[in-house]
């Protein structure tokens, strides 16, 4: 034990001095060609090569060195008003890092009527005296302690392992607020420990709670109040190794607790890359994308994690479930794979997945096309997928997310661009009669060989071009994923002045896109309005994903909650309202969030009671001591 | 569920509410600038404004229309473009043209035309606002109740005058056949419907769709009555819900965010169509629409009809309305461009809905001096009423009882308050001088002019000649029926129980209710709530002591529940003669027609007998509510055949309805069939 706590402290403080390193590397072109890597957040790559093995991986076993304890992200990275009054985005990670973005303070005051004056501050500090005492098991916890994996029972690990990303969850946080905690956090190493901690929990019947790269948005991490036994946080952040890689078969044996952002750049260094890429990637794990089903920003290319995956390991109560092969596809009853995908951490903890690698794109392009009206952007999308010519990435953005993303235009240096970006308003809006409160905006990215990716472009805004589309350049679309990687950000920016927001997605067949959508967005205006929302909300939705039969549509929903006296209850309203809604309008209740405990009561009505009958069935026999007692999905 | 019923009492919370003269108010310039004054209506939000060849190109290529031509053609044999055919001239008969020059043409007559005819035409102003905010957020649909022809015209005047965009109307199809003036109301904004087209499968389709895209659209309101057609005995009929499932379609299928239902009441002091519609009543039938008959009826033009009252409803949301009454996932599963027969729930919904709207109108609707003292008129015998006369300080004395009553009831009276009660007693009079005339302080009921012969007239001839003015009086009668009829029958109950005991009581008004659904709008599924209103009014007015247990007559309640027996008497004599002669018949089967005639005659007999003594029994509108009755009630089943609709009865069903009514036996709430007739 002692020597564990040693060896960890012996980490942090190497840790620490490879992040300063990075820092004082920051690569000095960031104004090189564009990449999509761009988007996230730079790594750190630390220059004194040790033969650690965490070495080169984003997440310490200590997540609150790097990251925040109430809040998105990284410590070092926040958006605030400077005290000239203008937006900043701090910190060096990102391509928006350290820049001044000047539209931003008009358009936040603009949209939500909020003001620099009236703050709301989050508690700077975490209090360890306001969390409970953990519940231990001793006898499980003296097994443990024999088997060396390292464990911990200090309130701001247990504080971290315990929600996800939520606006009831962060804003409780902020307020210093904190329910039933997780009661011990451990840190199993490889599929053998994982093996072990789940015999011992059998054993002494407690319960485990998965926990990889926390970024859920379904109440999925949250404890069940209910719940008597003592509860551990199984974080596998630390079993994060590229077991192998297949070069003959394109395919590479990956430990589950892996994030995004390393799984890729482990791959990139030889010369393969997995293509998935979710906008959480740079904090979400293989194991969470796998236990919800998650989907990639490139799925058009590479396709969503189910058609990623070609083996997975998975430790049950019941023992260990895998396939004996890794045949690419199989008629052997119902695919078990699929009773794993999505099981949201109720049937056991996936530890090792063996998923499809690409050789790294030759060629990436951005880009984008203005469209007169959303209309006409839905129908311009619905052909590119009937002529199944989808690029990587193609996301609809309407009128208010288009102008959200024009707010966050860094400061430009130069009076040429300013002009240039003067002349190219000019002749959308004035030459081409494009109204300002209506077009809406296309981003796209290309991936592939350059020959292919050009003419694949072609044929994208010759479509468009069709629909009344004008391109609008890389930028603009470059920025509009950017707006991804930075919206918890935002979120937490909103916070600080009364504003929250949060954002839910669906999926829905094409002919009710711009049904739902315009139906969405109305009821959540109403509700916010019915509810006493002083302020009239941000109510915006993209089409972000599309499907030969149907597409994903997006939803970020924020208000001002000044005058509210319980804003977290109005928005709960709003957003089950909104939910219901969907689910009048034909939309499935998540297309990659999940189910977790926010939107478990609309399970049986959604997949009906056979269904949920079937996955009861499942849990029972694979668990039936509720040993993995997230209580997520039913 | 509270909230949706708060609905009705928005409405009665209108007293103090300011009606405005719009005819007054523009007298101030003429009626040409009137006519060519800039109508500017805001735009509406959710969709730029379509013309009307692309709304009909809309409805020409819709996805539904395309499956439904294809199926058509299948049924009959005959090939996809003939059907197509079909439904473009479907589609060139039924659609409107809505032209703002025709518009300032109508609005220039029709300014002309309410000069003369009315003395005022009163508009509730915060009704007229809160329209126009409405029409730019969400479809809007029109909702008036229908009286006279002259319904549709002074609407869209009132939305021409105040900036409101013009709504396209839906009309009967024989109004399209008259020369001209089909045209020019085509060209104003309406468009027509056939009648009877429930087992045209081609042209409901056509017409489902045609409505259901210039909803969708939403650039201008649509308004259709949800009566379904003129209320001949100005009674509100039961709703017709064919094109409610029309208008709602569009929001259960999410293709709209929100439909809003703007519920109209217009009242007249006096009805143009009134003596046309008496004779109606009476078996003598309508005149076809047309041109020349129009520019004939222009003497009507000469006479004097008194006020004539607007009121526009608040704007309802269908949204709201239907929270937690609709599964809207219903149609998640077929392509919403598919036909989709509504289920069991939607369908109640949508009647529950159209039910509301009725009553909606009812409330807001302005009860006249006139229908009061129609009232008190038909409680005198009638013989009495023609021959001796009743004073007219009598007259005045009860009227003004009632107008107590009413506005205990709820009532919005449209009593000039300036004029004193007796100069308000005889102007009314004096507007309805062809019902009654007052002679030497009496006042006497108008007879029919002796017809011209050589032979004395026959007792039936001499009959007919009372009963036009007295079916007159019934109609004016009928206006007011909805503020009484929910206390008349507790009060009914009361009498035919003889009990005290509220759930016999509330047994027994369940009864009636639905034994008289077809005479009075009840919204289903509401009964206790009506009796319970019931209850509270006549408790209010201080003739009834009610308690958790009982209800009893208190000392000075008399008055007040004979009147309202008497009120309702016409009602259950006329039934319980078409229950006696359909018991007493041999015949067990029989049209229509043959009923009708059958009751009329055995009516007028026993009216000259002495035997019966109210002639509403004459009313083809009372004949056929029996029908349609104990249709529902089961005692008499229609029987298709291949040219007319034929009757079986069951006669120990009817008897036993009629003992029930009687009293002779306690009344069952039968369990009727949900009439699913859209």
């Amino acid at each position: 034990m002692a020597s564990n706590r040693n060896s960890s402290r012996h980490q942090t403080a190497r840790h620490r001095l490879s992040v300063i390193a990075g820092h004082l590397q920051r690569p000095a072109d960031s104004n090189a060609a564009v990449l999509a890597v761009e988007c996230k957040a730079q790594e750190i790559r630390p220059t004194v090569k040790t033969g650690d093995r965490s070495e080169g991986r984003t997440v310490p076993r200590r997540r609150q060195e790097i990251m925040k304890w109430n809040g998105w992200g990284y410590s070092d990275s926040r958006f605030l008003f400077n005290k000239k009054g203008q937006a900043e985005f701090t910190g060096r990670r990102y391509r928006l890092s350290g820049m001044i973005i000047p539209n931003l303070k008009d358009w936040f005051e603009g949209t939500f009527g909020a003001n620099l004056q009236h703050k709301t501050p989050a508690t700077p500090i975490l209090n360890s005296s306001a969390v409970q005492r953990p519940t231990l098991n001793e006898v499980f916890v003296e097994e443990l302690k024999s088997t060396g994996i390292p464990f911990s029972y200090e309130a701001e690990d247990r504080v971290f392992r315990s929600h996800g990303h939520c606006l009831h969850e962060i804003f409780a946080l902020r307020e210093g607020k904190f329910g039933r905690l997780p009661d011990m956090v451990i840190w199993p190493n490889c599929h053998n420990d994982v093996v072990k901690i789940v015999e011992l929990a059998c054993k002494h019947n407690v319960c485990l709670i998965p926990y990889g790269g926390g970024t859920s948005v379904s109440s999925a991490l949250e404890c069940p109040p209910e719940e008597t036994r003592s509860i551990v946080s199984l974080d596998t952040s630390q079993m994060n190794r590229i077991l192998w890689i297949d070069e003959k078969n394109l395919t590479a044996h990956v430990e589950s607790g892996i994030v995004g952002q390393d799984l890729e750049r482990l791959l990139n260094e030889s010369g393969y890359c997995t293509g998935h890429e979710p906008d959480s990637m740079e904090f979400s794990s293989l194991g969470g994308w796998v236990a919800t089903r998650a989907s990639g920003m490139k799925k058009n290319i590479y396709g969503n994690i189910e058609d990623l995956v070609v083996h997975i390991k998975m430790v049950t109560p019941r023992g260990v479930i895998e396939k004996s092969c890794q045949g690419p596809r199989m008629s052997m009853g119902p695919d078990i794979h699929h009773f794993i995908l999505g099981s949201e951490g109720t049937l056991g903890v996936v530890t090792e997945v063996t998923m499809k690698i690409r050789p790294m794109p030759e060629y990436q392009k951005y880009g984008s096309v203005v469209f007169p009206s959303f209309e006409q952007g839905v129908a311009c999308l619905r052909e590119v997928a009937r002529q199944r010519c989808a690029p990587a990435s193609i996301r609809l953005m309407d009128n208010e997310q288009f102008k959200f993303g024009h707010a966050l235009k860094p400061q430009v240096s130069s009076i040429f661009t300013s002009f240039l970006d003067g002349l190219k308003t000019f002749y959308i809006t004035k030459f081409k009669g494009f109204d300002p409160n209506r077009l809406c905006v296309a981003t796209l990215l290309f991936e592939g060989d350059r020959e292919r990716v050009l003419q694949h472009e072609k044929q994208v805004y010759d479509i468009a071009a069709k629909f009344g589309g004008l391109a609008a350049g890389e930028d603009n679309g470059q920025r509009g994923y950017m707006l991804t990687f930075v919206i918890a950000y935002l979120r937490d920016f909103g916070m600080d002045y009364y504003v929250i927001g949060e954002s839910f997605e669906t999926s829905v067949p094409w002919d009710r896109v711009l049904d739902i959508c315009r139906n969405v967005k109305a009821r959540i205006i109403r509700e916010c309005k019915d509810k006493g929302v002083q302020f009239p909300p941000l109510s915006t939705c993209r089409v972000t994903q599309m499907y030969d039969a149907g597409a994903c549509v997006y939803f970020y929903f924020a208000f001002n909650y000044r005058g509210l006296s319980d804003p977290v209850h109005v928005y709960e309203q709003v957003e089950r309202a909104a939910r219901e809604e969907i689910l009048a309008n034909g939309g499935s209740l998540s297309h990659h969030h999940g189910v977790g405990k926010l939107r478990k009561e609309w399970m049986r009505e959604t997949v009906s009671n056979v269904g949920v009958g079937m996955l009861k069935s499942v849990k029972d026999y694979v668990d039936p001591n509720n040993i993995f007692g997230n209580r997520n999905l039913l | 569920m509270e909230n949706k019923y708060r609905v009705l009492d928005k409405v009665a919370q209108q007293d103090d509410e300011e009606f405005m003269d719009i005819v007054e108010d523009k007298r101030c310039c003429s009626d040409f600038s009137f006519a060519f004054r800039t109508f500017s209506p805001p735009p509406y939000k959710g969709a730029p404004a379509c013309s009307t060849a692309e709304l009909n190109r809309a409805v020409l290529e819709s996805q539904y229309l395309r499956y439904e031509i294809k199926e058509v053609a299948v049924e009959t044999g005959s090939s996809v473009e003939e059907v197509r055919d079909e439904v473009c001239r479907i589609l060139r008969e039924m659609s409107q043209n809505l032209q703002l020059r025709f518009i300032r043409l109508m609005a220039f007559t029709a300014r002309k035309v309410f000069k003369r005819i009315f003395s005022a035409i009163y508009v509730n102003m915060e009704g007229v606002n809160a329209l126009q905010q409405a029409a730019q957020e969400s479809p809007v649909i029109l909702m008036p109740n229908h009286r006279s022809y002259v319904d549709f015209l002074v609407i869209s005047y009132i939305l021409f005058s105040y900036d409101i965009p013009l709504p396209v109307i839906a009309a009967g199809i024989p109004l399209a056949g008259m020369k001209i003036v089909g045209e020019i109301l085509r060209r104003s904004g309406a468009f027509f419907i056939r009648r009877a087209i429930r087992s045209d499968k081609l042209y409901w389709a056509v017409l489902s769709e045609y409505v259901r895209t210039i909803v969708r659209s939403g650039f201008a309101p649509l308004e259709f009555f949800v009566e379904g057609l003129r209320s001949r005995t100005l009674k509100s009929l039961p709703p017709k819900l064919g094109m409610m499932h029309m208008i709602l379609e569009p929001f259960l299928k999410g293709e709209v965010f929100d439909v809003t239902l703007v519920p109209i009441s217009i009242s007249y002091d006096r009805v143009l169509e009134e003596s046309l519609l008496a004779h109606e009543l009476l078996g003598v039938p309508k005149p076809r629409e047309s041109t020349t008959g129009l520019l004939k009826a222009s003497k009507v033009l000469r006479e004097n009809y008194g006020c004539m009252n607007v009121n526009f409803g608040r704007p309802l949301s269908v949204r709201q309305l239907c929270e937690g009454k609709l599964n809207r996932s219903q149609y998640n599963l077929i392509p919403r461009d598919l036909p989709q027969k509504p289920n069991a729930e939607t369908e109640a919904c949508e009647s529950w809905l159209a039910h509301m709207i009725v009553r909606i109108q009812e409330e807001g609707t302005l009860t006249s001096p006139w229908s009061l003292m129609a009232c008190v008129l038909l409680q005198v015998p009638t013989a009495a009423l023609t021959e001796e006369g009743l004073l007219f300080h009598q007259l005045t004395e009860q009227t003004l009882w009632l107008r107590k009553l009413a506005l205990d009831f709820g009532a919005h009276l449209s009593w000039p308050e300036k004029l004193s009660d007796s100069e308000v007693m005889s102007s009314t009079l004096a507007l309805h001088r062809s019902v009654v005339y007052r002679k030497a302080g009496r006042v006497y009921l108008v007879r029919g002019d002796e017809p011209e012969r050589k032979h004395p007239i026959s007792p039936e001839e001499d009959m007919m000649r009372t009963a036009v003015a007295f079916l007159m009086l019934v109609s004016y009668r009928n206006q007011c029926l909805h503020v009484f009829v929910r206390p008349a029958l507790l009060a009914l109950a009361m009498s035919i129980t003889k009990s005290t005991q509220r759930d016999e009581l509330l047994t027994c008004f369940c009864f009636l209710q639905e034994l008289f659904s077809n005479e009075f709008i009840f919204i289903p599924g509401r009964s206790s709530q009506d009796f319970d209103e019931a209850c509270s009014l006549l408790k209010k007015c201080k003739a009834v002591h009610v308690s958790l247990w009982d209800v009893t007559v208190s000392d000075t309640g008399l008055a007040v529940l004979s009147f309202l027996q008497e009120l309702l008497k016409p009602f259950i004599d006329s039934y319980q003669l078409m229950f006696r002669f359909l018991c007493e018949e041999r015949d067990c089967v029989f049209t229509e027609k043959e009923f009708l005639l059958a009751v009329r005659t055995l009516a007028a007999k026993l009216i000259i007998s002495g035997e019966l003594h109210t002639y509403e029994a004459l009313s083809s509108d009372v004949q056929k509510n029996v029908l349609s009755a104990l249709r529902r009630l089961g005692a008499v089943t229609r029987i298709k055949t291949s040219e007319n609709n034929e009757y079986k009865v069951n006669k120990s069903a009817v008897r036993r309805t009629g003992d029930m009514l009687a009293g002779r036996i306690p009344p069952q709430v039968v369990q009727a069939v949900p009439d699913a007739r859209l």
